[in-house]
């Protein structure tokens, strides 16, 4: 597989406004992110509120410029590139919000909703209508919903319209941001296995970002676990599922529900709250919650480094 | 001697009167739950799980709403309680923790004012014991320094710290009854980890009964030991979480469990799916309403299915689980 991606020492810094009285503080909400994904891969990104993975979806996809780091696409760097040189390659690279109740606007039909990415880029009304029809029964959806109003439609409709509109330009690379968490449980699965049919069909890459890990897991190849800002493990599905090594990654596994009590593992309970970005703590950031640090953690920042099948950001895992 | 049954639900139906006639929210429900016991409700949206449990609290005060049937608490008919007379009930002896933590808490008073509010309204004890109880109650469900947190606003906590306020508000005066609507759908998952336990160790240590609503099945299987499945407005499975979950019969329970992709089971391709969208509570087919997306359909169907036990109290409302073609 060749590779389509290359993220290098991403990181993202928003300047907070302050308040009347505050100064203004930095929040730094992407660190030093750096990975690479072949075409047709999945990579699922995981991680718990704040930790940065909607931020790195929306930079990858230049909805948000980087602070410093390189977004390496088919050899060229996005992160430099100025808004207008971008606009061809916005083709390529589609974004899938979470709420399809908030991405369609509601005074357009369905056909037209679809058919506008085609039409900014130029195609012809006969193609467009052709294009936005034959995509429409692939999504699963009836051809007459063309002429439909989106608050004709249910969630995981919806969600199907958004996934044909991504589609019209025949992108490469889909980036999407918790598609399924506003969708019933049994309404989440049609779509997965939607995305996953269109994976096969269209040589598609994904990137995944969503908290659900039963979710990524079901979607990905390989899996990226952030925490306040970092990936702090990384590597193929099975192995980070099987056997993680970063001890976040492991509370995070072992947190999780499980339906079959009698597989019940020992659950690891994490104490305390997630730390807030705007007050990042020294050295490791996972320290202040960790079960095994030692003091040496609190100082020193680990790194990434490959150990056994994963790469993982702890000096404590040999 | 007190009776062992806590709350019986006996033919609980809700509807409510629209310019698209008339909505049946929840129909039918019929169901006891034990001291304490611990039942899920499990559904997808719409199914009517909120709203059942919004009756049963006496919350739902909509002038075009109908409820029918009886909720007998404690030996007495909540259905025919005053307005006042639900009020001295709900708090003391019924407490409800709701899914959104950073609506449940007003903004502009501190975390020790509501946790006293609550206990002051229901008992006549001086502000200086309601404060130190508060403190108490803090300390209890793991707010780390309480005396000082007592005394802070809802903004400076997070939202599980929130989450564990509203549980000591709940608490505070020992209530007999907790409904929980989604008490962690809002919450990060080693979050939820934790208000699980901590729900199951005040369980324990209280000897409340709890009814939790939530649409995640993983949910559930920690917590509960009674489950009730509801579609559309009703009950269509009820048993032991054991049995539930080793033996589900109904195939909307089926196919719920199927859909969702799980970390303890081996990776598929692709995940079992409920064809269809859930039903519509204000356009639902006749007889069975699950019958336009059930893989077992059949004539019989456009009746419908009565709810039926067996022995061993696992009960369903198919046609197909009666005549014992599925197990």
């Amino acid at each position: 597989m060749s590779e389509l991606l290359k993220v290098n020492h991403l990181s993202k810094i928003y300047q907070s406004s302050g308040g009347l009285f505050d100064k203004k503080a930095k929040v730094s909400a992407l660190e030093d992110v750096s990975f690479t994904l072949a075409q047709g891969e999945t990579l699922g990104i995981v991680g718990e509120s704040g930790c940065g993975k909607s931020t790195l979806g929306r930079i990858i996809s230049r909805l948000d410029t980087p602070t410093t780091g390189e977004i390496i696409y088919k050899g060229e760097d996005l992160a430099k590139k100025s808004l207008a040189k971008l606009r061809p390659l916005r083709k390529e690279i589609q974004f899938i919000f979470q709420d399809p109740y908030a991405s369609l606007n509601p005074r357009r039909q369905i056909g037209a909703i679809i058919e506008e990415p085609m039409r900014i880029n130029g195609l012809a009304k006969a193609e467009r209508q052709a294009r936005a029809l034959s995509l429409l029964e692939k999504v699963g959806l009836d051809k007459d919903s063309y002429e439909r109003y989106p608050h004709e439609f249910s969630g995981g409709q919806r969600q199907r319209v958004v996934i044909a509109r991504a589609l019209t330009l025949q992108p490469e690379l889909i980036i999407a941001d918790e598609p399924v968490s506003a969708l019933d449980v049994s309404i989440q699965a049609q779509v997965l296995n939607l995305f996953k049919e269109l994976q096969e069909e269209l040589k598609l890459t994904y990137i995944f970002v969503a908290h659900d890990l039963g979710v990524v897991r079901h979607i990905s190849d390989r899996i990226a676990v952030m925490y306040l800002g970092k990936i702090v493990e990384i590597g193929k599905v099975e192995d980070i599922y099987n056997n993680p090594q970063h001890p976040y990654t492991k509370a995070l596994l072992s947190a999780i529900p499980r339906i079959d009590q009698n597989a019940k593992n020992t659950r690891q309970i994490l104490t305390g709250d997630i730390p807030s970005p705007l007050n990042r703590p020294t050295g490791c950031s996972f320290h202040t919650r960790c079960p095994i640090a030692v003091p040496a953690c609190s100082t020193t920042e680990p790194k990434l480094r490959q150990i056994r099948n994963v790469e993982v950001a702890c000096d404590l895992v040999v | 001697m007190l009776a062992d049954n806590l709350l019986e639900v006996k033919n609980l139906s809700v509807s409510f009167k629209t310019r698209r006639g008339t909505v049946r929210a929840v129909r039918d429900l019929s169901f006891t739950l034990k001291r304490g016991e611990v039942l899920g409700i499990v559904g997808e949206s719409g199914s009517g799980k909120s709203v059942s449990m919004n009756a049963v609290m006496g919350l739902i005060q909509d002038q075009n709403a109908q409820i029918t049937g009886e909720v007998i608490f404690d030996g007495v008919d909540l259905l025919k309680k005053s307005d006042e007379e639900l009020r001295a009930i709900r708090g003391k002896d019924i407490a409800m923790v709701f899914q959104d933590p950073m609506t449940a808490l007003t903004p502009v008073y501190t975390i020790g004012w509501h946790i006293r509010e609550q206990i002051q309204l229901h008992s006549d004890i001086s502000n200086d014991a309601a404060y130190k109880r508060a403190i108490e109650l803090l300390e209890e469900v793991g707010i780390p320094d309480p005396d000082k947190r007592v005394d802070q606003y809802p903004h400076e906590f997070s939202g599980g710290m929130r989450q564990r306020a509203i549980i000591a508000m709940a608490l505070s005066l020992n209530p007999k009854l907790l409904i929980a609507d989604e008490p962690t759908t809002a919450l990060d998952v080693t979050i939820q980890a934790q208000i699980l336990e901590l729900l199951e160790r005040l369980r324990k240590s209280h000897n409340s009964s709890i009814i939790i609503i939530t649409h995640d099945m993983g949910v559930i299987s920690e917590l509960s030991s009674e489950v009730l499945v509801m579609y559309a407005g009703r009950m269509v499975e009820r048993s032991s979480k054991s049995s539930l979950f080793s033996n589900p019969r109904h195939p909307y329970t089926k196919g719920l469990m199927n859909s969702v992709p799980r970390v303890d089971r081996d990776r598929t391709s692709r995940l079992e799916t409920i064809a269809g969208q859930p039903a519509s509570i204000l356009n639902l087919p006749s007889g069975c309403a699950f019958r336009n997306r059930c893989p077992l359909a059949h004539a019989a169907c456009e009746e419908i299915p009565p709810f039926k036990s067996d022995v061993s109290d696992h009960g369903a409302a198919c046609f197909l689980v009666e005549a014992g073609a599925v197990r």
